[in-house]
């Protein structure tokens, strides 16, 4: 009876209204705003560190290189687990689509705490926006960690927020809201997740990698 | 539309990917520790856009998907490329 319940779900998805390319379409507008609010950040960053670049590479001796090359890695993992999960649920294997996407999930949740115990280290050190020690730096300097605190965070940010998309999806894939024959929502999450990565891509020479 | 005439990619497709990346992230931190002067920001960036074009073409399908795509993104790599470019027009000449 299962059998025929599906036959039936499955023709009435398919009758009713569905357009995934407009779905995908709509999602890469979306995305499209995110290159433009972080491309904005990315031109400040051009300008300062063109303007100030002895002093931006003095503020970069205080970066931690190891702990945003372990960043790095994570997210592109993360990266790697989220293709797969999509795969896997276009062939149809739901539990290894489930675990990992469930993969992807503790990635990005090992990424915000080396991300905690990383800025933990610079609050240590004095340095977080508005600090004395920060205040009396020069102003290259103040811009550098500025731009750092402002990039890095609203890129943590877009982590949590695509940590409770992909949550979602997870609940959604066990609830068969999401399955084989229908998972744009699954494939969408999945650009968000991928667009998140790419931003690191870039921030993490231009933060951790000036010697 | 949807369903049989979508592109699938491999597993092993999407790991040898990982893999290229990893190798391009390890590459990027050994030339950071060579005094290369101010190449160093441009091997970075150029590094960079090489490990954003495998994870645009391949992770996020834009090689396999409809032209419009690559359209939409192509005109915002665009728009991006000439608000630096005007930037730097008017910090540098003004």
């Amino acid at each position: 009876m299962s059998d025929h319940q599906e036959n039936v779900a499955a023709i009435e998805t398919h009758h009713a209204h569905r357009d995934d390319v407009g779905a995908k379409m709509g999602m890469w507008l979306f995305l499209f705003t995110e290159i433009l609010l972080f491309g904005g950040l990315f031109l400040a960053y051009a300008v300062y560190r063109f303007k100030y670049s002895d002093q931006f590479h003095i503020a970069a001796m205080e970066m931690n290189t190891f702990i945003g090359a372990i960043n790095t890695i994570i997210l592109l993992t993360s990266s790697l687990t989220m293709a797969m999960s999509i795969a896997a649920l276009q062939r149809g294997k739901k539990m290894f689509s489930i675990w990992m996407l469930s993969s992807t999930l503790a990635f990005a949740l090992i990424f915000l705490i080396n991300k905690y115990f990383e800025w933990s280290v610079k609050f240590g050190h004095g340095i977080y926006p508005g600090s004395k020690d920060l205040v009396n730096k020069p102003n290259g300097q103040i811009l550098f960690f500025g731009l750092y605190f402002v990039m890095t965070g609203l890129h943590a940010l877009h982590v949590i927020v695509g940590m409770g998309v992909l949550g979602f999806m997870l609940v959604f894939i066990i609830r068969n809201k999401v399955t084989p024959d229908n998972y744009i929502k699954l494939e969408n999450s999945g650009l968000y997740w991928h667009l998140v990565d790419l931003i690191w891509i870039f921030l993490f020479p231009l933060f951790y990698l000036i010697q | 539309m949807n369903g049989e005439t979508k592109h699938q990619i491999s597993y092993g497709t999407y790991v040898l990917i990982w893999l290229s990346l990893l190798a391009f992230t390890s590459l990027t931190v050994m030339v950071a520790g060579v005094n290369l002067g101010r190449y160093t920001l441009f091997v970075g960036l150029l590094i960079a856009a090489i490990k954003s074009s495998l994870v645009i073409n391949i992770f996020m399908h834009i090689k396999f998907d409809e032209p419009i795509f690559k359209v939409f993104l192509s005109l915002s790599g665009v728009t991006l490329l000439i608000v630096f470019l005007l930037t730097f027009l008017d910090y540098l000449y003004r």
